[in-house]
């Protein structure tokens, strides 16, 4: 990669998307300590490779299910940024007008499903999206995009046996980043084999190490492929690393509970600089302004938009 | 068992709520073997928000640790240890995740004892904590009292400073049935007077918090603190409202309630939650009911909007009760014949309670 012009294609695509969501968060982090985002924001900083190779595989007809850590996927899945900042800002042109909030970011027309902040929570609903898709013979596919935490969560064997039992199209990615806030997977799992756990439900599985965009895309393509062929579920655990603190937009190394050198080679792998380098210059130089002057945009029209007015607060209770 | 009230313990030691609840493990925790600390991230560096911290480094990792993301599952472990003698005290940091536990909770933790026909008891305590504000939104910031309020067998506590923290805890640790208890985010730094000795605020019994003639000021939770500002904002105009805190949810002690109200003729219920069958529907029937035919008093319930918590702050604020709205309604309830007053928006500002400010 890139050796061939559809490869230099691919590259820039994703490299497009991973830039995008780096960019994005990176703002918000800046702008935080203003208060502009009154809102708890989960940053997926570092984490980003899975949902810009994930999303890559996927078509418009698709659905992404996403958590409150989910900027990245709604972001590569096509969400509208303006309506993602506007809604962190509590605004009313917010894609939850803002009745969400940073953490359940939604866009019913780019196949974004409604994020929880209740974990787990999503995950049978995204089976139920599946159950949709099938029965409604859209030839689309959900995936499911879950942390490592959720999986503790009963639901996730519950909606893993159903979604196996009607072989519904459903890809779960699991980004195991190591951690569940400040708890470290050896004090959560008794042993580490989930892809085995999952397997004996007879969903392929597959586990990503390499934390590497091209790899997680491939593995994406493969499984949705096989979907589409009414092949039932899959599940990819993707191995990551969060370089920011769990909720709010700091580096957290100074409190003891990891250690930074546990960052150091997710850092030396950074996937934005590493697809970066494979690109011409001049592909990136028109690639990063273009998405600076997106970014911006993005934030500026959030700023000037118009907060909710209280006689908006019982809009939505029904429909 | 040791009783305290705040005017017992007036002069003693000022101490936060946080360190209260923290203060009541340790001591129980020192005292009874039995007694254990678990849930999800309790052992961590931010101990829930302090209330825990320093717990695993007195009693060790195999009486204070977290657990799996299985709150279903962790609540029936929880009953278990609990029937087969231990005392579990189950910690969630968010009222909104025990709708993960309620099956184990209304299925079993109540019912076992009666179910079972006396043979077992669940002395299980359920801690967790209500969110406002900083975007908490729609599923940080629940007060689902009520919910357990509506079931028998279970006991609901929701201590409104840091006195009746500790308190109510020990006492709670100390009961042989299940205990939800509601804190609440923002009373966590409000300090009170704590005497350093265990102590219990027992169930069954609400305190007059201030006394007053024209109007009975019920306040739940964090609620009382807010009513208690109102009270000041109403004596401004010359009402004088009694503020009662329950402290007990279930069971209640309603006597003290309809006293008030006999004699002032009108009550209000604010609470930290919605008002339908609400702690307040509660509260106004039962109050009713045993005023029977020398009821006809004047009755208002208030609480959060009949909405879905937005984060926007401009919702936000129009979604929870303030100072300012439950004097006036107070005030509209007392002099119906008035125009609508509201107290002037700065001083209700000044009676707000400084807002938490994130990023969690
Ligand atoms: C049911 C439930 N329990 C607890 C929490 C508190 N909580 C929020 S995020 C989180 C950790 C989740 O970890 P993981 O699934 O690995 O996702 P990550 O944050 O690492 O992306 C916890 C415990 C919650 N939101 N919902
Ligand atoms: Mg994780």
């Amino acid at each position: 990669m890139p050796e061939t012009p559809e490869h230099s294609a691919v590259a820039e695509r994703l490299y497009r998307t991973l830039r995008l969501i780096r960019v994005v968060e990176e703002e918000v982090a800046r702008v935080y300590p203003t208060d502009v985002i009154k809102s708890p924001v989960h940053l997926s900083i570092g984490q980003e490779f899975i949902a810009a190779g994930v999303c890559d595989a996927l078509e418009p007809r698709d659905h992404v299910s996403i958590t409150y850590r989910g900027h990245a996927a709604y972001i590569a899945k096509g969400g509208d940024l303006n309506a993602m900042i506007a809604e962190m800002y509590g605004k009313k042109a917010g894609c939850c007008q803002g009745r969400g909030g940073s953490m359940h970011l939604v866009d019913s027309r780019a196949g974004v499903i409604g994020a929880s902040a209740v974990v787990g929570t999503s995950i049978p609903v995204a089976t139920g999206f599946a159950l949709a898709a099938k029965r409604q013979r859209t030839g689309g596919v959900v995936v499911c995009f879950i942390g490592d935490g959720a999986t503790e969560e009963g639901c996730f064997a519950e909606s893993l046996n159903f979604a196996a039992l009607h072989k519904l199209p459903i890809l779960f990615v699991c980004e195991n980043n190591g951690y569940a806030i400040h708890e470290p997977l050896a004090k959560r799992w008794a042993t580490d084999r989930l892809c085995d756990r999952v397997a004996t439900y007879g969903i392929p599985t597959r586990r990503i190490e390499d934390g590497d965009t091209v790899t997680v895309r491939d593995a994406a393509l493969e499984a949705v492929a096989a979907m589409r062929d009414g092949g039932g579920p899959a599940f990819l655990e993707i191995l990551c690393y969060r370089w920011r603190e769990h909720v709010g937009p700091n580096e957290d190394f100074d409190q003891g509970y990891r250690s930074a050198d546990e960052k150091t080679p997710w850092a030396a792998r950074d996937e934005v600089a590493r697809l970066a380098a494979l690109l011409p210059p001049d592909h990136v130089a028109a690639i990063e302004s273009e998405i600076a002057a997106t970014v911006a945009a993005a934030f500026a029209f959030a700023e000037a938009s118009p907060f909710p007015v209280p006689e908006d607060l019982y809009d939505h209770v029904y429909a | 068992m040791t009783t305290s009230t705040p005017e017992s313990a007036s002069g003693s030691r000022l101490l936060r709520y946080v360190d209260a609840l923290r203060e009541a493990f340790a001591q129980e925790m020192e005292r009874d073997e039995s007694v254990f600390v678990f849930g999800l991230d309790v052992d961590d560096h931010k101990s829930i928000q302090g209330s825990t911290a320093g717990l695993l480094k007195q009693f060790g990792p195999e009486r204070v640790f977290t657990t799996p993301l299985s709150e279903d599952a962790m609540t029936g472990v929880a009953i278990g240890a609990a029937m087969a003698g231990m005392r579990p005290v189950h910690v969630h940091i968010r009222m909104d995740f025990l709708l993960l536990c309620m099956n184990q909770l209304v299925n079993i933790a109540a019912k076992a004892r009666y179910m079972y026909g006396g043979t077992v008891k669940v002395p299980l305590v359920v801690r967790s904590m209500v969110g406002k504000s900083w975007g908490q939104g729609a599923q940080h910031s629940q007060g689902l009292h009520s919910m357990f309020m509506h079931v028998p067998g279970l006991k609901v506590v929701a201590p409104s400073n840091a006195h009746d923290a500790k308190g109510c805890m020990i006492a709670a640790i100390r009961d042989d049935n299940p205990v939800i208890v509601m804190e609440h985010r923002l009373l966590y730094p409000t300090e009170a007077y704590v005497p350093e000795t265990p102590y219990a605020v027992l169930p069954g019994k609400a305190r007059v918090v201030a006394p007053g003639g024209d109007v009975t000021l019920v306040g739940i939770s964090n609620m009382v603190v807010e009513c208690l500002r109102a009270r000041e904002l109403l004596s401004e105009i010359g009402i004088s409202a009694e503020v009662i805190d329950p402290i007990w949810l279930s069971p209640l002690d309603i006597d003290t309630i309809v006293e008030s109200a006999r004699r002032t003729r009108r009550l209000v219920v604010a609470d930290n939650g919605w008002t339908a069958c609400g702690a307040g529907a509660e509260i106004v029937a039962a109050v009713l009911e045993r005023l029977g035919p020398e009821g006809g008093i004047a009755v208002k319930r208030i609480g959060f909007a009949p909405t879905t918590c937005p984060p926007s702050p401009t919702l936000e604020a129009a979604f929870y009760p303030n100072p300012g709205t439950v004097a006036a309604a107070v005030h509209a309830l007392v002099r119906p014949r008035d125009v609508a007053w509201t107290p002037d928006p700065e001083r209700t500002k000044l009676a707000h309670q400084v807002q938490f400010r994130g990023p969690f």
